[in-house]
């Protein structure tokens, strides 16, 4: 039942917002990302060896290794909800994954029969079908991750328990598996396939390394995700106001589910890259990691009352940190220093945009 | 204007809510004609809020039976009212801030073009229906504007345009016109009216009784968790809902 227009809308007394003070320019990220670039070019001038090609390629690559995971915790921090167990989770998948790759590629085991066989010398492992040892193994390090994040969302969604508390005890449940499974000593990616993960996990494509090409790919997915679907705007929303999501009938119960499996799962790829750069997934890989996730997730502009944050602030804050680590090394400071400094950038990213909020 | 022999759209019959010990409505009938605009009063704490909430899905009713369009409805969650055509402004509005206006008018049932097998969101036609939309509460809203830097009858006109995207054959508003200029009052007032003449039957929750008597058929008092008068506008006085809502006069 259109109703007639009986005038179009004049604005006579709301005015147009200027473009710089709306978008990207108006954010956290925005003059995040201008303090990045400031800091690239002091760099390019304290030391000579900064913007070699060596170094550009260790940067990119090692801000990779907790960009994926801190792209998965930014859907959890704008729905307004925390998630400790990102560190674990990176572990316990990587555990798994490389345990599942060696069990499968025993030949002599009930289960490697099915993927391997022995080479006409007796010695020489040969898988049956090539790189599914390697699809299995991944599948298996992705579905612990599914599962811990099912079991994270429903504590919070449908037993309304609190993130922070849930996600607490899901970080030490998940290091204590890891360790249980284990048996505190770690384990490493082993047979046929594993030159074909470590290809995948730690190789480069023209110079690129692929964890950076596998972050663009899902930074961008991402952004689509977030701004293009209807699942985003229920995440925005949810962090918004979670009463007017609720009135409004979205599935609020079935979008935090979803945002804690999405994290579980970018935190248990992260770790399965990482254990390929290492060569071994140790059973204390990753401690404390979520505080490095969060921390650049924050600087980045996401905001943990909710509602704000995306993909260029994730990759943007986990760049900063990293550029400001990797200057540390070249300017031969102490890396003791480089924790407190992340600690002073933290509360300074977020001190800045308190006092721009309250000039506009 | 409610006609005789025309069924009702909403008919509550006996609805009663306990919370715990505490007896919030108690044995409510009403009826609602399809066109008719009834403005719901009484006191803080009269039961208005939750019978509001039961008809929206919000609460389950302890007794008694609702019946939308003459069929027996039973809401568990505020989206099977809405599906029936329950349209609800709430008095906080249920926005979220840090979208815009157009996401905020669209919220929940976002407008997608399909590419193959996924959805995206049609940004550009939630932006011109939400222009249109407030083109028709002629409120000066821009569709790309954060809900956050609005005024507050830009909220309103951005919640009150949500219920228009469907077609609501109940409107209920509560309390629209408590946070807002006079010019937007007389604004929202014409929207009403304007509802009416579509057909569309609207539930006003108002301590403002010059609003209640601008555009109400009818209005119904509430006291004390109990109906206590649903008289023709024409009949009763401001002076008399004052006594019914105060307990001065105790029923009529």
């Amino acid at each position: 039942m259109a109703m007639p227009m009986e005038s179009p809308i004049s604005f006579t007394n709301v005015g147009r917002i200027r473009w710089w003070q709306r978008g990207i320019f108006a954010s956290q990220t925005g003059y995040v990302l201008l303090a990045l670039a400031v800091l690239l070019v002091i760099m390019h001038f304290a030391s000579p060896y900064f913007f070699t090609e060596g170094n550009m390629q260790n940067v990119a690559k090692n801000f990779s290794f907790i960009a994926i995971a801190t792209l998965g915790v930014t859907f959890v921090i704008i729905t307004g909800g925390i998630d400790l167990s990102v560190g674990s989770m990176m572990c316990f998948s990587a555990m798994i994954t490389s345990m599942v790759m060696t069990e499968l590629s025993a030949p002599g085991s009930p289960a490697g029969a099915l993927f391997v066989h022995l080479a006409a010398d007796g010695k020489t492992v040969i898988a049956n079908v090539p790189g599914l040892i390697l699809l299995v193994s991944i599948v298996a390090g992705l579905g612990v991750a599914l599962i811990a994040g099912l079991v994270n969302g429903f504590c919070i969604a449908v037993l309304g328990l609190s993130p922070f508390v849930t996600t607490l005890g899901m970080l030490s449940i998940v290091r204590g598996l890891g360790y249980v499974v284990s048996n505190g000593r770690g384990s490493f990616p082993g047979g046929p396939d594993a030159d074909r993960f470590y290809a995948l996990t730690s190789g480069d494509v023209l110079g690129v390394p692929v964890p950076f090409i596998y972050l663009v790919i899902l930074a961008l997915t991402m952004a689509v995700v977030l701004h293009h679907t209807s699942f985003g705007r229920h995440v925005f929303a949810l962090g918004g106001n979670e009463k007017a999501a609720e009135l409004t009938g979205i599935p609020v119960v079935r979008v935090k589910i979803e945002v804690y499996v999405i994290c579980a799962l970018a935190a248990g790829l992260q770790g399965i890259i990482i254990s390929g750069w290492l060569g071994s997934a140790p059973a204390n890989m990753a401690t404390s990691y979520e505080l490095n996730v969060i921390a650049a997730a924050v600087i980045g502009g996401a905001n943990l009352a909710g509602g704000i944050g995306g993909p260029l602030g994730a990759i943007v804050g986990c760049v900063l940190l990293e550029v400001i680590r990797n200057g540390l090394v070249l300017a031969q400071v102490s890396s003791y220093w480089q924790q407190t400094l992340v600690g002073v950038i933290i509360i300074l990213a977020v001190l800045v945009d308190r006092i721009r909020s309250r000039m506009s | 204007m409610a006609n005789a022999d025309a069924r009702p759209v909403l008919e509550l019959t006996g609805i009663g809510k306990e919370f715990g010990a505490i007896r919030a409505l108690h044995g409510v009938d009403m009826q609602v004609m399809p066109g008719e605009v009834v403005g719901l009063m009484g006191d803080n704490g009269a039961g208005k809020s939750t019978l509001v909430k039961i008809i929206a899905g919000n609460f389950r009713p302890s007794h008694g039976e609702i019946r939308f369009a003459g069929d027996a409805v039973h809401f568990s969650r505020p989206v099977d009212a809405r599906a029936v055509g329950i349209e609800v402004v709430y008095q906080d509005l249920a926005l979220s801030d840090n979208l815009t206006a157009a996401a905020n008018v669209f919220l929940g049932r976002e407008l997608k073009r399909r590419f193959g097998p996924i959805a995206l969101l049609d940004h550009k036609a939630m932006a011109a229906r939400a222009l249109e939309l407030f083109g028709e509460l002629r409120s000066e809203t821009r569709p790309d504007d954060l809900v956050k830097q609005m005024s507050g009858g830009q909220r309103q006109a951005v919640a009150i345009a949500r219920t228009r995207l469907s077609n609501a054959r109940l409107v209920m508003m509560d309390e629209p016109t408590a946070a807002i200029s006079v010019r937007q009052v007389e604004q929202v007032l014409g929207l009403i009216h304007r509802l009416k003449e579509q057909g569309v039957a609207v539930m006003l929750i108002s301590h403002r009784m010059p609003d209640v008597f601008a555009v109400c058929d009818r209005v119904i008092v509430m006291r004390r968790g109990e109906k206590r008068a649903d008289k023709p506008i024409h009949q009763t006085s401001p002076e008399e809902v004052t006594a019914l809502i105060t307990g001065a006069k105790e029923a009529a």
